[in-house]
């Protein structure tokens, strides 16, 4: 049975999506997503676990044996990944019930649980999987599932960002699929490993260096790497709450693991990093992206835009991280994944929560927040010391391992860019902080209180990402044996 | 090289021009139709690298000597699936945006929000002013 | 019992440390605990904080023993630790005594100014108390840097207590530059650290010795001392003045018992257990900075002698009296050094009693600026005869305690052979003449300018201020014994 849960993970939310469909109803749904995202993360913690005591475990499916059949791989590498995945998941399912049926019709809410389903799936699949184009329609699952998602929001915009979303994503994918037809001209093979192996000392290869450049370039728009992020905000500006909450605390950064497997164990870094400038091209993007997305997050006046901008600039501390391609460099990467992805899926929740109770999240109108929800508040405020990375959040942490790298590498002017990112997340967070705490309420404005499980749901999260700040030797565990993974001895 | 390779050649001109209707297009429909002219490109550049000269269908018969690589066709299959499924989710967003703003073209669509935006800020401004006048 | 006590003071598992780090965080617990029950609520806050000075006073006899506690590893190779030093024993000591009585003041403060939400004042107190704790015990550069932290964050609400406009800004501005130093430049400096000394312990000779040029560590350096904002160096020192907005104990909190300490201390910690005193003056990494503070404590006088907000003066007397601590941190010399760390002791009892007498005044009299003074000394003879006291201490004249700790500046820089910042140290203190001895002159010698229609502050204020002076007295007698655990540390003659 066990040697079964590789599969499983990834099978059971697949399995639920129709059933969503089928019986149309909105608990029956809700409790599909949930049964399913408890049953990933079982999978994902036994699997974990096994992988620390006993090292890579690889699954045939349909036992058809690598490199002919398709091979799903548990690694270091990917473990913080499936963990990652599987726990927002079961946040967001104790945080959909409420949010969902607040913001969506009736009708849409059995789908959109289909969609959270066909997400997860997509996600845990594109994570779990070794061979490479089976990747790709992994890939697909969860984009197309997302795009269906965001435009289920409230607002007419969010039609437009979704479709803007899928042209653009579609292009990133299609990228992608280029570069793995290349890459399979040049080879023959399609599994991960096999890949690896047959191109060790091809650096010179013109049809090899092509696949490189296609399928980072479509990743980099799934990673919302700057200048390719233009999707980001309006997605996760408009998505229903829990959609954000999800996927902003998924989407992108099972895209960086993604670029993070074909980097390291698919082309090798010795391609990528030392014969292509791949390395020099992530940190210059690292710190436009860095820069840019912090400076814009400033100017939004709306909550859940300035958290999407955040969002952006921060996809550039991890890129700067991998582009390292050092041990350090890596495993900084991953724990600002871990950590960012608490945080921010905490901030989203909380932005859903006053979008369900204020009917609005610009700015203007969370006025006097502080005291009509103050452990609310207290939340938000705590998660957003975690973007700025101020001690003892998680951001600290993470920030401190990418630091702690870049110095390794002399990379000066990126720590700069860094830190001055923290500067502006420092406004950006302020300024909310200054509208929600200081402003007057309007008049006649009375406490709110947000409804039971939502509110567990944020302080699991913020609570967690606390106690990641305080003692980050878990995630870190994680991240070292990434690191180990990735840079070690292939293990693809 | 160049003549010998030429359907790689076609191939990537239609995915140039696939990839040129999509950004030079404002209208949505257009865009569509670009993407999907993209995807059939790389489409059959796949089928194209399992082609062999003189290789027939994969599929066994006593007659035949060579055949084409069937991996690619099926690889490609799936991949259609997946651009039909893409093509299907995009139709339905362009029909849901043509009934909440009454047009598909992009600029039109971004000139509605803005003048909503605009209209809903003189609003506020208005009532916040006479708020503070009486 | 008796394994108990072992365990106390056991070298690597001292369980006396955490213990000095929990109290004021129970205290923040029984605070909320307490809501609404206000006698109960500051009663629980008193007794926790004589737990906690009886508990830092009873570690002064192994002070130099090297206690340990490691709490759990923050990252691989990086232990949130705790270990117990004279400096940072003396640090906690200030912080431990003066919680109890700034809390008796601030609850008889707090009733007659009719401020609101008592609660959060001190349940937030308490937990600046517990992050000062931290910050004294804290073994390495990273434990230190999230009390640091925690330290900014727990004192925003009490800065912003009042919650009208000014108070906001005031708060806005105390937070964006302490965080922005300590991200900007102290975070980097301690990372950079780190990658140099593969270590960010304290050690007594310092981690930095033979490890990077004199030009690295002049920069070095140079980041520590700006990014601790706390030590309210020129040009950072724009939040001191701005956060005299809060309410008379939270100042009190702020300049005398723990920020501002919590920011010289800091210094010399830098100074004495990261660089080390030796390879300071050797590669002569501190002199830039030595401008800096003679700078910072020349032009602070200045601004103090020209503001009449009482308030205000005394804030940018806490600047310039920082300075003389970082100065005497930067001639990288022992017995400046201990200087230094004496000052750090009286300046904080010396400054506690001139801003509770503030408080004193502008609650009973209702009088916050200089010039409105006039005989009010009259109406409270002791509330100003305490003034008078400190003002002696800070300036530093005997029978004071600021008397021997300008005193081992003053010798340091001469035995170190730097003139100009011996001259600097005296001008400083002439200065200082000018900004506090007219307060209590006018008080005194001025003819009232109409008839006091109040009496002396109430006892739960005169208390508290009187004892703290009397505190000033006692250190000019007792200075040897608080130097004593430090002579060890500093080699001192």
């Amino acid at each position: 049975m066990t040697g079964q849960l590789p599969v499983l993970q990834v099978a059971v939310p697949l399995l639920c999506a129709p059933l969503c469909v089928l019986l149309r109803s909105r608990f029956v749904a809700w409790l599909l997503f949930l049964a399913a995202s408890l049953t990933s993360l079982t999978c994902a913690v036994w699997l974990a676990e096994r992988v620390d005591r006993t090292g890579a475990l690889r699954y045939a499916m349909g036992d058809w044996q690598a490199p002919y059949g398709i091979e799903f791989v548990v690694n270091g590498f990917n473990t913080p990944v499936l963990l990652l995945v599987s726990l927002s998941a079961v946040v967001a399912a104790v945080y959909s019930r409420r949010s969902v049926a607040a913001e969506l019709d009736d009708r849409r809410v059995p789908l959109l649980y289909a969609c959270l389903c066909l997400a997860l799936a997509g996600l845990l699949g594109l994570s779990i999987t070794g061979d490479v184009f089976n990747a790709f329609v992994f890939l697909e699952i969860s984009s197309l599932s997302t795009y269906t998602m965001i435009a289920m929001g409230r607002r007419r915009q969010a039609l437009l960002a979704s479709f803007r979303y899928l042209v653009i994503g579609t292009i990133g994918a299609t990228f992608l699929l280029i570069g793995i037809g290349l890459a399979y001209a040049v080879t023959g093979t399609l599994n991960m490993a096999d890949l690896a192996q047959r191109l060790t000392g091809s650096h010179d290869n013109r049809a090899l260096q092509a696949a490189v450049v296609f399928v980072f370039v479509g990743l980099a728009v799934k990673m919302a790497v700057f200048p390719l992020h233009a999707w980001l905000p309006a997605a996760y500006g408009e998505a229903p709450s829990a959609v954000s909450t999800f996927v902003a605390a998924t989407g992108t950064k099972v895209a960086i693991y993604v670029f993070c497997r074909f980097a390291f164990t698919v082309f090798g870094a010795s391609l990528v990093f030392g014969a292509m400038p791949v390395d020099r091209i992530g940190l210059l993007l690292a710190c436009l992206g860095i820069l840019a997305g912090s400076a814009a997050a400033c100017f939004q006046d709306d909550l859940r835009y300035v958290l999407a901008w955040s969002s952006v600039a921060q996809v550039g501390y991890i890129v700067a991280g991998v582009s390292l391609a050092t041990t350090a460099g890596v495993s900084g990467a991953y724990l600002h994944m871990i950590m960012h992805s608490v945080t921010k899926a905490a901030l989203f929740a909380i932005a859903g929560v006053l979008l369900l109770r204020l009917g609005s999240v610009r700015l203007a109108d969370l006025a006097g927040l502080g005291r009509r929800m103050p452990w609310t508040f207290a939340a938000f405020v705590v998660a957003g010391l975690g973007l700025v990375g101020v001690p003892p959040t998680a951001g600290f942490a993470s920030k401190w391992a990418l630091v702690t790298a870049l110095v390794e590498r002399d990379q000066w002017p990126v720590l700069v860019a860094m830190l001055a990112g923290s500067l502006l997340a420092l406004v950006y967070v302020g300024r909310v902080i200054e509208v929600a705490w200081f402003r007057e309420p309007p008049d006649g404005a009375d406490p709110l209180r947000p409804p039971a499980s939502m509110v567990a749901a944020i302080w699991f999260l913020v609570l967690l990402s606390l106690y990641f700040g305080i003692d980050a030797s878990l995630p870190a565990h994680l991240a070292d044996a990434a690191a180990a993974a990735l840079l070690g001895k292939g293990g693809g | 090289m160049i003549a010998s390779h030429y359907v790689y050649w076609t191939f990537f001109a239609l995915m140039l021009i696939g990839l040129y209707v999509v950004i030079s297009h404002g209208n949505l429909l257009k865009k569509l139709i670009g993407l999907s002219l993209f995807q059939v490109g790389v489409f059959l550049f796949y089928i194209g690298l399992g082609k062999q000269d003189g290789g027939s269908a994969p599929i066994i018969s006593d007659d035949v000597e060579t055949y084409s690589h069937p991996l690619p066709q099926v690889l490609i299959l799936t991949a259609i699936v997946v651009g039909v499924a893409t093509l299907a989710v995009g139709l339905a967003l362009a029909v849901r945006i043509f009934e909440a703003y009454g047009t598909v073209e992009e600029d039109e669509v971004l000139e509605r929000d803005s003048t909503e935006r605009l209209a809903e800020r003189d609003r506020e401004r208005a009532a916040e002013h006479d708020g503070g006048g009486s | 019992m008796a394994e108990l006590t072992a365990a106390w003071t056991s070298p690597d598992r001292a369980a006396a440390l955490p213990a000095a780090v929990a109290l004021p965080l129970l205290a923040c617990g029984a605070v909320l605990l307490l809501r609404h029950r206000s006698i109960a609520r500051e009663a629980a806050s008193v007794a926790f904080g004589l737990a906690l000075a009886g508990v830092v006073l009873a570690l002064w006899p192994v002070a130099d023993r090297g206690l340990r506690f490691e709490l759990w590893t923050w990252l691989p190779g990086l232990p949130l630790e705790f270990a117990l030093e004279p400096l940072g024993l003396l640090f906690a000591s200030v912080a431990a005594v003066l919680w109890p009585v700034t809390t008796v003041y601030a609850a008889g403060y707090l009733r007659a100014a009719r401020e609101p939400a008592l609660d959060r004042f001190f349940a937030f107190f308490a937990l600046t108390i517990a992050s000062a704790m931290w910050i004294a015990l804290s073994a390495n550069l990273v434990t230190l840097l999230i009390g640091y932290e925690l330290m900014t964050l727990a004192t925003w609400p009490l800065v912003a207590h009042h919650g009208d406009a000014q108070a906001r800004r005031g708060a806005r501005t105390y937070v964006v530059v302490l965080l922005a130093t300590s991200i900007g430049l102290l975070l980097p400096a301690i990372v950079w650290t780190w990658a140099l000394a593969d270590t960010t312990d304290f050690r007594p000779d310092g981690i930095l010795a033979g490890q990077a040029g004199s030009g690295v560590l002049t920069l070095l350096f140079a980041l520590y001392l700006f990014g601790i904002g706390k030590a309210a160096l020129m040009p950072v020192h724009r939040w001191l003045p701005a956060a005299m907005v809060a309410p008379a104990p939270v100042s009190a909190l702020l300049h005398a018992v723990a920020v501002v300490k919590a920011g010289v201390f800091t210094v010399l910690k830098v100074t004495v257990y990261v660089f080390g005193l030796d390879t300071l003056r050797e590669t002569g990494a501190a002199e830039p900075m030595t401008w800096v503070a003679a700078f910072t404590l020349i032009a602070a006088a200045i601004v103090a002698i020209r503001s009449d907000d009482l308030k205000r003066r005394l804030a940018y007397s806490t600047v310039s009296q920082l300075a003389y601590i970082v100065l005497a941190a930067t001639l990288a010399h022992q017995v400046a050094a201990a200087g230094g760390a004496l000052h750090m002791v009286t300046h904080a009892v010396g400054k506690i009693t001139l801003f509770l007498c503030a408080g004193a005044i502008a609650v009973t009299a209702g009088k916050t600026r200089v010039s409105e003074l006039d005989g009010l000394g009259r109406a409270m003879p002791w509330t100003f005869a305490a003034f008078l006291t400190a003002s002696v201490s800070i300036i530093g004249l005997p029978p004071t305690g600021g008397t021997w700790s300008k005193w081992l500046m003053l010798l340091g820089s001469a035995e170190a052979d730097q003139v100009v910042p011996l001259v600097v140290l005296l001008a400083g203190s002439l200065l200082a003449v000018a900004y506090l001895m007219p307060i209590a002159v006018r008080a005194f010698l001025r003819p009232p300018a109409d008839l006091p229609t109040h009496g002396e502050a109430p006892l739960v204020m005169t208390g508290p201020l009187t004892l703290t002076a009397l505190g000033c007295v006692a250190l000019f007698f007792g200075a040897d014994a608080v130097l004593e655990p430090l002579a060890g540390t500093l080699e001192l003659p």
